[in-house]
């Protein structure tokens, strides 16, 4: 009986505290600098694609929302000739973002993508791609890699010394 | 002639004032439980929500009215009908201010008492024309439960009719002149509130609802407005409870200062207020336990409270 009440009283002082309602499009909510939203393909910090189609993001994903086909330039650079992800499939679980070698794929605090059709919601590479490097923004893939492109020869990239001649006896 | 006008207009002032306030309540309940519940409720339809009304209005009246094909037509239909009908009416013997009364009643408590013991109909035949297993266990609680706790209503209020002398609403009201009943008799007060509660079938006593259990209770089968009659029906008994809770125990129209009305209004507001915070605050009991509720505590306590307050009119003289 005295709990009754007492569970009365508790409840009627909530009266007097403040309501936990976020009135979203008044208010904004804010995010988590991890949050992860809508996934973008960011860029190298010259202003090139990061994405080096190698399809571990399209293997890692569960539900396979992602799907691209790799191909090369004259300059020897692999890039997704077309790089589609399904957001209307999409869980954003972020496993591509893990998966991702060159950090060219990217979950960002964005979760305002409603559409009216279902169409609508597969991003092409148009859509998905940014202007700029994202969470990292001095990372370059080729600058520290040792395959050889165009205008850096094997060898050439940051922290990596010339290739050893294997057939030189030498030390 | 001219009394015949005014009691006219009388009727039609309680009729839209009840089912006003009937309407109001969908929005001040959710308003409420909202507050008690740290957020917000329906706030979207126009200023703080009020319009919410309308356009639930607008929604039921758009749905699909249908009958199913199993069901008992003619009493399915009649159903909610009973309930608004039977609650509907006790407003009329209900003084809202010293001359603001539909008709004067020297019998208007029984009159009160035997609508809402007809409630039990609306209910139970809802459940049992619908013709499936949720809706009949909803008319059956429902049933048992309203036919129990309206032995302890009436009970109840038996303190208060020793006490002023009269089955009139009217001079029930005059006689708390010096004291409100809700003193003297404070446990007919207690039986009666959770009787009322029990009456209505509100959340704590929603058992022939439940919705955790039997889908919607008796009114699963029911869509459009004639849920909307249930509604509306459930409203009206939260306003006709918590009218007569203020005609009975607080001094119904009287008060310092604001006008009759006003008087009878605030207190009525209280009460529904306070019946919405008992939905928010209190969970459903087990169905064994509202009717060992009923008949071990509520019943010796009224039977109590009757013996008390005739031993001591008796010693009184």
């Amino acid at each position: 009986m005295i709990s009754i009440l007492r569970t009365i009283w508790k409840v009627f002082l909530h009266l007097f505290r403040k309501r936990v309602t976020i009135r979203y499009p008044e208010e904004r909510p804010s995010l988590a600098p991890r949050w992860r939203g809508r996934i973008v393909l960011s860029r190298d910090p010259d202003g090139g694609e990061r994405c080096v189609a190698c399809y571990l993001c399209a293997v890692a994903c569960p539900v396979d929302c992602i799907s691209l086909q790799a191909a090369e330039d004259e300059a020897g650079r692999r890039y997704p000739s077309f790089f589609r992800i399904n957001f209307s499939r999409c869980i954003f679980c972020g496993f591509c973002e893990e998966a991702c070698p060159t950090y060219a794929i990217q979950l960002t605090p964005d979760f305002e993508m409603c559409e009216y059709m279902h169409r609508n919601l597969v991003h092409e590479k148009e859509d998905l791609l940014i202007s700029g490097p994202g969470k990292y923004p001095e990372y370059s893939f080729y600058r520290v890699a040792g395959l050889a492109i165009s205008g850096k020869d094997k060898g050439e990239a940051e922290n990596e010394s010339a290739p050893v001649d294997v057939k030189d006896l030498m030390p | 002639m001219n009394e015949t006008i005014m009691r006219l207009l009388m009727i039609a002032v309680v009729l839209g004032g009840a089912l006003f306030i009937a309407s109001g309540l969908i929005w001040l309940e959710r308003r409420l439980l909202g507050l008690w519940q740290d957020r917000y409720g329906p706030n979207r339809v126009g200023p703080f929500g009020t319009f919410q009304v309308v356009a639930d209005m607008i929604k039921v009246f758009t749905k699909e009215d249908w009958v199913p094909p199993f069901a008992d037509k003619a009493v399915f239909v009649l159903a909610p009908a009973v309930i608004v009908a039977t609650i509907l009416m006790p407003f009329a013997v209900i003084p809202f201010a010293p001359a603001m009364q539909v008709i004067n009643l020297n019998v208007g408590l029984l009159f009160f008492l035997a609508m809402s013991a007809l409630g039990v109909y609306s209910v139970t035949l809802a459940g049992w024309s619908s013709a499936s297993k949720y809706s009949l266990l909803g008319g059956l609680r429902a049933a048992a439960q309203m036919l129990s706790y309206e032995v302890f209503m009436g009970l109840s209020l038996v303190g208060v009719v020793l006490l002023s002398g009269s089955f009139s609403l009217g001079r029930i009201v005059e006689a708390q002149q010096g004291l409100w009943f809700c003193i003297p008799q404070f446990f007919g007060l207690v039986v009666f509130v959770i009787a009322g509660v029990a009456e209505t079938h509100r959340l704590p006593f929603d058992l022939p609802e439940a919705e955790s259990e039997l889908v919607a209770g008796f009114h699963s089968e029911y869509s459009g407005m004639k849920f909307g009659m249930f509604f509306v029906g459930e409203y009206l008994g939260v306003t006709l409870v918590s009218a007569m809770i203020t005609t009975l125990f607080f001094g119904g129209w009287m008060g310092p200062l604001l006008p009759p009305v006003v008087w009878f209004l605030l207190k009525t507001f209280f009460f529904i207020c306070f019946f919405i915070l008992l939905r928010a605050s209190l969970p459903r009991p087990r169905y064994d336990q509202l009717m060992a509720l009923g008949w071990k505590v509520m019943l010796p306590l009224s039977l109590m409270n009757i013996v008390i307050t005739g031993g001591i009119l008796l010693a009184r003289g």
